[in-house]
């Protein structure tokens, strides 16, 4: 059965260079950020200058694709200028959209920039109805990234009772937090995602072996030791490794990934609107490989053929896939 | 191609490893620095991505080759030193794996998390330094065929016409990337 509405394909870019890729290879969206803390993928070497914006945008566009801007972040206190500042580039470089978490920010851009569109990130964790709706109403959003906490029959419900696009995750880390309220890394390195922008900063995060075991830290916390075949440990504290009373192993997270593939049809059917694929910091080939995946995929459901088998198990952070809450199970 | 499915990188033949192994380094180093003097002229933007981490030093190990390479990304004035492996300390970073990993990665066929997640690759020391030259060399795509052409000045264009009728042999020979993904 072919699907009922076609829907739109939204890719990460990093770098200009993931930006082309994730265009050529059949990216519907392009999402990505400034070089600065607006955005939490603020890694070393990563994002976007004004200039780079802007040329990105017209490369998108040439190539059918929008472009949305993640100013994801929430502003700290006496430095608003650089946020706002970052929503007036936006829509100078021509971007279709922006991404935003922070109701000051919403409310700037609504004020300041009524024709771009608002969409509302996954950094505000807007998980039900009521939430959504208030977005809606107060600062005209348009789309709600849904938090990575909800099942598919619980979107379903969701996209009955608002009147909004909806996007969700399809494919790429996974947080066990609901975003934006996580301090697990702030606690350790001092510095918080959802506000510098990155979780696990490099700049603390350190690997060593250490008696044939590969041992990951973040700040002055050990995370995880791992013999020599198994796959390097993750470096957050969330998919590390400890001891709590007599059990020891992953006590928030196990370190997988998310790969929603073959739930594209369910989630069609639930009414969601747009598939986003995680993994802004990840490189040109991988982007190149997950959205080409993704395009065949979202293709053969709306053709109503069947969705062909992936292989990109040995893209994910932690080499293992899940579908995480949309499937919802418990230990 | 990709090497993001691959289950396996393919590491140069131990023989090889011998030959080279009592080779005097100064000619490699010779060819090596004025091709990175080059790429410097041409790629300014690979430089800028990598802001302050480019007065870190790194050390670029192929752990199939008798020797590895300190690289001093300096915005003006790139160097690298060719090293034998028990006289090459003094880097910030040290990035190690099979040549054809390494080249993987600079010519976009791998992903540089995926071979850190698999363990083809190890890093080791400062992380911030090694994510900014990871994703400034993704963003500069570039192509090493096209990048030693270009050292031969106007004899670039028809050394590079040579090159590319030799290289995919030379790919299925070795199991190496050898020129960027989308010009293999």
């Amino acid at each position: 059965m072919r699907s009922p509405h076609v829907p739109e394909l939204v890719c990460p870019a990093g770098t200009p260079a993931a930006l082309r890729a994730a265009v050529d290879a059949g990216a519907d969206s392009v999402y990505c950020g400034f070089c600065d803390e607006t955005n939490a993928r603020n890694f070393p070497g990563l994002n976007f200058t004004p200039a780079e914006l802007g040329e990105g945008a017209r490369y998108a566009h040439a190539g059918g694709a929008k472009v949305l801007v993640a100013i994801n972040t929430f502003p700290r206190a006496g430095a608003l200028g650089t946020w706002h500042r970052a929503i007036d580039e936006a829509a100078r470089a021509g971007a279709d959209a922006v991404i935003l978490a922070d109701i000051g920010l919403l409310a700037y851009a609504r004020e300041r920039h009524p024709d771009l569109r608002r969409h509302l990130s996954v950094q505000a964790a807007a998980a039900n109805a009521d939430a959504i709706r208030f977005y809606v109403e107060e600062f005209g959003v348009r789309r709600v990234v849904l938090p990575r906490v909800l099942t598919v029959n619980e979107i379903a419900a969701i996209n009955k009772e608002v009147s909004c696009e909806t996007e969700v995750f399809v494919f790429g880390g996974l947080c066990v937090m609901a975003e934006g309220r996580c301090s697990l890394s702030s606690y350790a390195t001092g510095k918080s995602p959802n506000m510098n922008g990155v979780c696990s900063p490099a700049s603390h995060v350190h690997y060593r072996e250490e008696k044939g075991e590969l041992v990951s830290r973040l700040g002055e916390f050990t995370i995880d030791r791992v013999p020599r075949h198994e796959p390097a440990p993750y470096p957050t504290l969330c998919k590390g490794c400890f001891s709590a009373g007599d059990y020891r192993g992953h006590v928030f997270e196990y370190p997988v990934s998310l790969d929603a593939a073959a739930l594209v049809p369910q989630l069609l059917k639930a009414g969601v609107t747009a598939f986003k694929i995680e993994g802004r910091q990840r490189s040109r080939s991988y982007i190149r490989d997950v959205v080409t995946s993704f395009r065949r995929a979202v293709d053969a459901e709306v053709a109503g053929e069947p969705i062909p088998p992936g292989a990109l198990q040995r893209l994910s952070e932690g080499q293992t896939t899940t579908a995480g809450a949309y499937r919802k199970t418990w230990r | 191609m990709s090497m993001n499915d691959a289950s396996a990188l393919p590491a140069l033949p131990g023989a090889l490893r011998l030959f080279l192994a009592p080779l005097p380094l100064a000619p490699l180093e010779f060819a090596l620095q004025r091709l990175v003097t080059s790429v410097g002229r041409r790629k300014p933007g690979l430089f800028a991505r990598l802001g302050r981490q480019g007065d870190k030093v790194f050390l670029v190990d192929p752990t199939d080759l008798p020797f590895a390479f300190l690289m001093l990304p300096r915005r003006d004035g790139p160097r690298i030193e060719a090293r034998r492996r028990d006289n090459s300390d003094g880097w910030d970073a040290r990035i190690a794996g099979t040549l054809a990993a390494l080249l993987g990665l600079v010519h976009g066929t791998a992903d540089g998390d995926a071979l850190f997640f698999s363990r083809d690759i190890v890093i080791e020391g400062d992380m911030e330094a090694v994510l900014a030259l990871r994703n400034a060399i993704d963003d500069t795509e570039l192509d090493l065929v096209a990048e030693m052409a270009a050292m031969f000045g106007g004899k670039g264009e028809r050394v590079e016409r040579i090159a590319r009728r030799l290289v995919p042999m030379a790919s299925r020979l070795s199991g190496l990337t050898l020129t960027r993904w989308d010009r293999s």
